[in-house]
């Protein structure tokens, strides 16, 4: 590979498209870092072997060795985006129950459910959504026959054969309405399964061994088969996140009070439309929050305080603000969230948040929950090369990524929407029917 | 994922019919002592009902008083993809009085909003709305968008099922600007009953919203939901064939009907014969080409016409047919990939269709996309730039105003700004095509319903009063 040494103001065009990390600089960018601040016009971005070097305004004379140039133009450079909780790559057509592996109603496990098994990494949403700029997912299973959604994964969205970058990063459950009602019918149910969960998960630390070797005292009534058992070990002793999904000011309450019976629980809390009614004791627990970005209305009894102006409220009362994907349509529609987040700015008696920590909701802060911190969702010296090329603002609704590299590889935004696109680019039948067009 | 097919359990109905039969035995106890229902039945003169036709549940909106308003100094989309610089709406007894450019003549002491920088397009119009029929909370018990125990319903109206004190309407107002609606049944049925076009005011009663001199609609449905929900019971229709045959077999039973001049009275017929007369219009819920063909067929067989397919994510493949055919298509911008036959949705189908000539609406048919369908239309627009169909801004602004009025049947009351129509005007922050913008006033029928620099504009339904956050920003 020839290597160009340029220095930020020379540009040279080179075209190549290997399929593998190649040095890159992307010069002449409107510049966002993805950790909350301003976007930064002259920007740089230098990724080597994959990841990223350098990010920022240049020192005069600075010079890099390279083996391609990309001149953004000016035009606005990214991190990916970091999307959770998300279910992608986990069903094709999610009413298509064949298709669909985020539910499984009938299987006698739950806990040990491990997401990372049934990824299908050339999956049309992965691709979809590759595409729409986001290059990282945390994607979990929902909870279907018991509280416990499972074990769910960090992936990537470059669609090779490694899709999962940490398997089991944490488990999920709803301890909400609908935690309630597959416990049993009351939150109580699903407080006591959990914690009964607990006790049996603690029961098994620190011994080794397969079932048949170890034991849970009988006394104990044993609920959980001792796989599921043996998967909450990781949560009981801190080591791998548990994200809670509730809605409603007491029952975010109730999940702040597990803290002090179980200390080490490594807690994240999921959906929280009425988080601004607690922002201050969510803040004071040091517990993140992936907050539903919009809604606002009492959709169920749980979320009778709804209002848009959520997660303003919560980030200005110091709590950490993710927004969630997974209450979305569909997760490409992030950055309008964030984009409506800081439209919210502008109306009188709202909470919203400036552009730059609109985006590091959708970016770096996302990525720090899921345990990637100065990985993913920034570009910082030292993350990984994802990095995106947009069309215009990236939370403005009509502006889609033009590039999008993944560790630095450039990515085929090809997908079966861009097909069908191509194909219905006119209605001309003319000379053959449309089957013959691809 | 949202479903928008929505089926609640049956064990909410049981519960219901047992109440209702303790209802019924009360009922019957106290009348059998009253002598006076007796001594009725013994009179000579007849028992009718009013005359099929007459209005009834008939609506009581009125305008809310308002005050001769101009804005000025505003950009101004008039929803006919009319577009004026630094323009002036001038609004008084309810009506647009004028529209035009700076020098537009504005009385003296009359309201005169400053609109620099901000923009003005007519109220937006949602076709496809299930507000108040499948209402916030959305418990069981206000599960009432669908009659599915039958695959035909037209006898069954949608305004029967509006809960007037949905929350969802005034988020629909405050930050969608929507100032009418129609609501429709659910998709459960191949015929589901008549829709209900709304003013969106708040009201004590579902008549007290109804926009007056609205057609009605009736709402048809294609493809996989009705085949499901029938066939899982081992009951006609399980196919895609089954669901024609049945639609086909019903409109011959509504032609015999209206041929009948001794035929009883039939609610269903009656909305089927409305169909065929042309005065009730027809909203078809069918997301794939192939069925919408198959429809329009159906419709030139048994003599009506389709106003818009709903959800036509796949119209795109068949934009010329639909234009030859006057039909529109009210679509979504990103909703893909749901179900089997969302499979091949894709976000140029807006622009694909405008391409064509082909009437394209947006639409929600949910209750927070309501309050977003200019970003919506934002989306598809966008997606048709990039692969070089330059749609221009007010165009796209009639996509939610004009073209979705027209589908309803009410433009020539609302969705322009043209002189003597309904002042249903939305009054945007900033480009009502950016994410960033948002509505500062809305007026129906010239009253101010919504302004975001008054917190008491905003309303509060009664089921949020004394809860977390009444009168909150929402």
């Amino acid at each position: 590979m020839k290597r160009l040494l340029i220095t930020a103001a020379s540009v040279l065009a080179l075209t190549a498209a290997p399929a593998f990390a190649q040095d890159m600089v992307v010069t002449n960018a409107k510049l966002v870092i993805g950790d909350g601040g301003a976007p930064i016009e002259g920007g740089v971005v230098i990724v080597d072997d994959g990841k990223v070097v350098f990010a920022g305004v240049p020192t005069p004379g600075q010079t890099f060795s390279t083996d391609v140039v990309i001149d953004a133009g000016g035009a606005w450079v990214t991190p990916g985006l970091f999307a959770t909780v998300t279910t992608l790559g986990l069903a094709d057509v999610s009413a298509v129950d064949e298709s669909n592996d985020i539910t499984a109603r009938e299987t006698p496990f739950s806990a040990a459910l491990d997401a990372a098994t049934a990824i299908n990494p050339t999956s049309q949403h992965i691709l979809v959504h590759k595409a729409a700029g986001i290059t990282r997912a945390a994607t979990s299973m929902m909870p279907s026959g018991s509280i416990f959604a499972g074990q769910g994964a960090i992936i990537d969205l470059d669609g090779d054969a490694q899709p999962v970058m940490q398997a089991r990063a944490f488990q999920m459950i709803n301890l909400g309405e609908g935690g309630a009602d597959r416990a049993g019918g009351s939150r109580a149910a699903a407080h006591a399964l959990l914690r009964s969960a607990l006790r049996e998960a603690q029961a098994l630390v620190g011994k080794s061994g397969i079932p048949e070797t170890t034991e849970i005292g009988k006394d104990d009534e044993v609920f959980l088969s001792r796989f599921d058992a043996e998967a909450l070990v990781p949560v009981v002793t801190g080591k791998q996140k548990l994200y809670v999904a509730v809605e409603r000011m007491a029952d975010i309450r109730a999940v702040l009070a597990l803290k002090t019976e179980y200390p080490k629980l490594d807690l994240v809390l999921v959906g929280v439309t009425e988080g601004w009614l607690v922002a201050n004791e969510i803040a004071a627990a040091g517990v993140p929050v992936i907050a539903n970005g919009l809604n606002d209305l009492p959709e169920t009894f749980e979320q009778l305080g709804a209002t848009q102006s959520n997660a303003g409220r919560m980030a200005k009362a110091g709590v950490t603000v993710a927004i969630n994907a997974e209450s979305l349509q569909n997760p490409r529609r992030l950055q309008q969230v964030a984009g409506n987040l800081v439209a919210l700015t502008r109306m009188p008696g709202a909470s919203g948040m400036e552009w730059g920590k609109a985006f590091a909701a959708i970016s770096s802060v996302p990525a720090a929950i899921s345990g990637m911190g100065g990985k993913a969702g920034v570009l910082k010296p030292g993350a990984l090369g994802d990095v995106v090329m947009w069309s215009g603002d990236p939370l403005e609704v009509g502006s889609v990524p033009t590039k999008v590299f993944i560790a630095g590889v450039e990515q085929d935004l090809t997908n079966h929407q861009t097909r069908l696109r191509d194909r219905y680019i006119d209605l001309d039948e003319s000379d053959r029917p449309k089957a013959y067009d691809w | 994922m949202l479903s928008h097919f929505k089926l609640r359990a049956r064990i909410g109905a049981l519960a219901t019919l047992a109440s209702a039969l303790a209802l019924s035995a009360c009922a019957t106890t106290g009348g059998s002592g009253d002598p006076a229902s007796a001594s009725d039945k013994s009179d000579d003169k007849a028992f009718a009902a009013t005359p099929a036709g007459d209005p009834v549940f008939a609506s009581t909106y009125k305008p809310y008083p308002n005050i001769a308003t101009a804005i000025r100094g505003a950009t101004i989309y008039d929803g006919k993809g009319g577009k004026i610089e630094n323009g002036v709406v001038f609004m008084s007894g309810g009506k647009i009085t004028s529209v035009g450019g700076p020098d537009t003549p504005i009385p003296a002491d009359i309201a005169v909003f400053d609109g620099t920088g901000k923009f003005v397009t007519p109220g937006i119009i949602d076709i496809h709305s299930h507000l108040g029929d499948y209402p916030s909370p959305g418990v069981e018990a206000h599960s009432d968008g669908n009659e599915a125990t039958a695959p035909t319903t037209p006898e069954v109206w949608a305004e029967h099922s509006v809960w007037p004190q949905d929350p969802g309407f005034s988020r629909a107002l405050a930050n969608g600007g929507i100032t009418a609606l129609q609501i429709l049944p659910g998709s459960a049925n191949l015929m589901g009953g008549r829709s209900v076009t709304l003013k969106n005011v708040p009201a004590r009663t579902m008549q007290g919203m109804k926009f007056p001199g609205a057609p009605y609609s009736m709402k048809m449905a294609c493809g996989e939901n009705p085949k499901r929900v029938y066939g899982s019971r081992g009951r006609m229709p399980s196919t895609r064939m089954g669901n024609l045959a049945v639609n086909r077999e019903t409109w011959l039973g509504a032609i015999d009907y209206a041929n009948d001049p001794k035929a009883k009275r039939d609610l269903g017929k009656e909305t089927l014969v409305g169909v065929l007369k042309g005065e009730i219009l027809i909203q078809n819920h069918c997301y794939r080409a192939d069925e919408m063909a198959l429809v329009l067929d159906m419709a030139k067989e048994m003599g009506y016409k389709v106003a818009a397919f709903h959800h036509a994510v796949e119209a795109y493949k068949i934009g010329d047919l639909l234009r030859e055919n006057d039909v529109c298509s009210a679509i979504w911008a990103d909703w893909y990939g749901f179900k089997m036959e969302s499979y091949d949705g894709i976000l140029e189908n807006a622009a694909f269709l405008q391409r064509e000539g082909a009437c394209v609406v947006i639409h929600s048919d949910d209750q927070n996309d309501i309050q977003r369908l200019n970003q919506e239309a934002a989306k598809a627009q966008a997606a048709g730039a990039r692969v070089g169909i330059d749609i221009p801004d007010a165009t796209v602004i009639q996509w939610l105003t004009y073209n979705a009025a027209k589908a309803m049947g009410i433009s020539d009351m609302t969705g322009s700004l043209e002189t003597g129509k309904m002042a249903d005007v939305v009054l945007w922050n900033g480009d009502p095509l950016s994410v960033y913008s948002r509505p500062e006033k809305v007026w129906i029928d010239g009253a101010l319903m919504f302004d975001a620099m008054n917190p008491k504009t905003r309303p509060v339904s009664d089921f949020e009063l004394g809860q977390p956050g009444e009168g909150d920003v929402k």
